[in-house]
């Protein structure tokens, strides 16, 4: 069992815990990610690590809730347990040798940025965050990213707040102009993913995506995660979840993600109606 | 008394109505049956069975009990060389081991030596007579190891062994698991209706009655490496951590919607209980028409769990003949029972879908040729002999093999090409202090070989202190 030690609401679906898993800190890398189980009847979830603290044994996730196991997640208050923890999985993702970095995060995918930014930052990197939202409130990390950014952009799709448009069209303007950008992040929605690695490929520019796949496990044993990367077959638990995005079959991995929708909207439902 | 030429029946549970349910199949023997079919030893003296055991279980000595009546007695006498019998009476291929040597066997049928171990588990597990006594665990102590610390990673059916004998020599045995829970194949891969998990409890909560600590959610090689054991002081490591690794046939159409590797299907069900959705959380996805390709034990279970889904054709789809199956004989026969549709002699080259699920495998006929490296005839396509499966489910069921996450994370541990560990014949690998035995050594086997190899290590490891601290 696994203690929350503090919880934030970043916006109305995006929130942060912290909760103590020493074994888990003390390993951690930008990349890694945990699997939890709320309960003994939970789904195996997996989520990344957004930050930990190897003295204090604290591991901090970040996640957005959009199904039945996230939203009870969600609920779950300062001082409440979570059952099961497991972890650092996946592979983190090697930060060295690069002069300039984009970073860009979408939605929730920029608290998984997050790691990231602080890592190229502190690697001496000179680093350049885009984050990208629907809307003003839905804006998350601002003054975290800020932090940790040399030079820092937010984009929203209604306009409501810094630039008004998607973080693919400050990422153009930056690649039109500066031809020193020797690396390219891009954490989250797969239309958004793709759509960067569509464009950095016309600059030929090294550029590095995180899948979120569908996992039971998360160490290699089911294959639920597999990816098509340049042809072939991965599992994004042990062989990612970082990949050349180049090379990723997204439109596999956008039809991979949708094979449970009804049974997701299902166990929502079942669960309206046991609190009615 | 005439001797009884036939294994006195088990009852079986019929198959129109156990489609319907996940309750076990057979239901064990009553105590009259349990004295009959005991009553067919011939109690021999050279007692070839035993040769048969991997865990040299001394099963006259037990039969003799179970049909002087003392079932408590015949379970201590299992117990002293077998720490999980109930797991071993339900899925022991008794027929290849202890019973293909049974001298009964020659003319008549062999003794049911599998079905007496269950009976007598079962009824001391219901008695509460099953966990070993004090003396019973003490007397193999030795003072010279007591207090030590060995690891044991994976709680599957090696690790469980091993640390059960560590802990019986006087070991601080801590067992480190990956998954929320224990047992391993036990508990993800055999279903619920061939081992209930509420057996595999039992026997986990004997192992941990010995003294044995187990810390699950804790990947080996990522959570935890074995230099930071030995740092930590533990003085032998034991590796047991099984062929997790799914196969695949690397054909197009693989990784369409539909299509599980027997592992996540089962993984699913069992150990995430996906058949209770949506009570459990974890959904599995099983419609009308379901191949499962493989003619092993684990292509069974999948065929098997997929009818109880509810799905009404299932097929077996198998590049050989039904003689050459690797599964059980009383797996197929209950699959068949159970309506499970076998189409042998038939590999499947291609999966075809429409808007991104499964909707048709494409499958070449096979003809067996001349005998291959594994004794087997070889299957070989018949040209032009294409044809379509119309189907919503695939699950690949070909094999498995050892998880590379530890290895690939441990200096100067050795491995095979396909990933197992290489071992000498002790069951020592190149590190020093560590052992490995169970699927990550020899490949996907069978859990009572597993029990066997982890209760060598763990006798090897008692010498190997032994000897080091002379």
């Amino acid at each position: 069992m696994y203690e929350i030690l503090k919880k934030e609401i970043l916006a109305p679906t995006i929130k942060k815990i912290k909760v103590k898993a020493p074994l888990i800190a003390r390993k951690t890398e930008p990349g890694n990610f945990i699997i939890l189980r709320v309960d003994e009847k939970g789904e195996r979830i997996p989520l990344t690590v957004a930050d930990h603290d190897d003295e204090t044994g604290e591991v901090t996730i970040i996640f957005q809730e959009v199904g039945y196991s996230t939203k009870l997640l969600g609920s779950l208050e300062k001082g409440d347990y979570i059952h099961d923890i497991v972890g650092p999985l996946g592979h983190h993702i090697d930060m060295e040798g690069y002069k300039k970095v984009v970073l860009l995060g979408g939605g929730s995918g920029t608290a998984l940025l997050y790691p990231k930014v602080k890592g190229f930052y502190e690697m001496g990197a000179e680093v350049i965050t885009i984050t990208g939202a629907r809307t003003k409130n839905l804006v998350i990390l601002e003054e975290e990213l800020n932090n940790y950014s040399d030079r820092f952009f937010i984009t929203t799709d209604d306009g409501s707040y810094g630039h008004h448009g998607f973080v693919t069209d400050v990422l153009e303007d930056l690649l039109d102009k500066e031809d020193d950008i020797d690396l390219v992040v891009a954490i989250g929605p797969v239309p958004m993913m793709r759509a960067v690695a569509d464009m950095t490929e016309e600059y030929d520019i090294e550029t590095i995506v995180s899948l979120n796949s569908i996992m039971v496990d998360g160490t290699g044993m089911c294959g639920a995660c597999r990816v098509t990367i340049g042809g072939e077959t991965k599992f994004t638990c042990v062989d990612g979840p970082a990949f050349d995005g180049h090379k990723v079959d997204f439109e596999e991995l956008m039809n991979r993600l949708s094979f449970y929708q009804d049974e997701e909207a299902l166990a929502e439902e079942t669960e309206e109606e046991v609190n009615e | 008394m005439a001797l009884k030429p036939k294994k006195t029946p088990m009852k079986e549970q019929d198959p129109k109505e156990r489609v319907k349910n996940y309750d076990e199949v057979p239901e064990g023997y009553s105590d009259e049956d349990a004295v009959l079919e005991a009553e067919r030893c011939l109690q021999c003296k050279h007692q070839p069975c035993v040769d048969g055991c991997p865990v040299s279980v001394p099963i006259p000595q037990f039969i003799q009990a179970v049909k002087d009546g003392d079932v408590v007695k015949a379970n201590q006498i299992i117990k002293s060389k077998n720490n999980l019998p109930a797991v071993c009476g339900r899925v022991c291929p008794q027929e290849e081991q202890c019973e293909q040597l049974c001298v009964m066997g020659i003319k008549n049928e062999p003794v049911a030596i599998g079905r007496l171990e269950r009976y007598v588990a079962d009824y001391n597990m219901k008695r509460g007579t099953d966990k070993a006594s004090k003396k019973e665990v003490e007397k193999d102590r030795i003072p010279e190891l007591e207090g030590k610390k060995a690891a044991v990673i994976g709680a599957g059916p090696a690790g469980l062994t091993a640390a059960a004998d560590l802990a019986k020599y006087g070991f601080n045995v801590t067992i480190f698991e990956a998954l929320h829970d224990t047992g391993g194949v036990l508990r993800y891969g055999i279903p619920e209706f061939r081992l209930p998990k509420a057996i595999v409890d039992e026997e986990v909560e004997g192992i941990k009655d010995l003294g044995v600590n187990i810390q699950l959610n804790v990947v080996a090689g990522k959570t935890i490496t074995i230099d930071e054991l030995f740092a930590d002081g533990y003085e032998a490591v034991f590796i047991g951590t099984g062929a997790g690794l799914p196969k695949f046939m690397n054909i197009p159409g693989e990784n369409l919607n539909g299509v599980y590797s027997a592992n996540e299907f089962l993984t699913r069900v069992n150990l995430m209980k996906a058949y209770k959705y949506p009570e459990y959380k974890t959904p599995v996805k099983v419609q009308n028409k379901v191949a499962v390709v493989g003619g092993g034990n684990v292509a069974m279970d999948a065929a098997r769990t997929a009818r109880r889904l509810g799905a009404e054709k299932v097929y077996i789809v198998y590049r050989r003949a039904e003689e050459q199956m690797p599964g059980r004989d009383e797996e197929i026969e209950h699959a068949k029972e159970e309506g499970v549709i076998f189409k042998l002699l038939n590999n499947p080259i291609a999966i075809h879908g429409k808007n991104g699920m499964v909707d048709k495998m494409e499958c070449i006929q096979m003809e067996l040729g001349e005998k291959d490296s594994s004794g087997r005839r070889r299957p070989i396509p018949v040209e032009d002999s294409n044809w379509m499966l119309d189907l919503d489910t695939v699950i690949i069921a070909i094999g498995q093999s050892p998880n590379p996450m530890l290895t690939k994370n441990t200096k100067d541990l050795e491995t095979e090409s396909w990933g197992g560990i290489i071992t000498d014949e002790n069951l020592k690998t190149s590190r020093e202090g560590v052992y490995a035995g169970g699927d990550v050594v020899t490949g996907a086997a069978t859990v009572i070989k597993a029990m066997g190899a982890g209760k060598k290590a763990a006798e090897n490891i008692k010498e190997y202190l032994l000897n080091k601290n002379k």
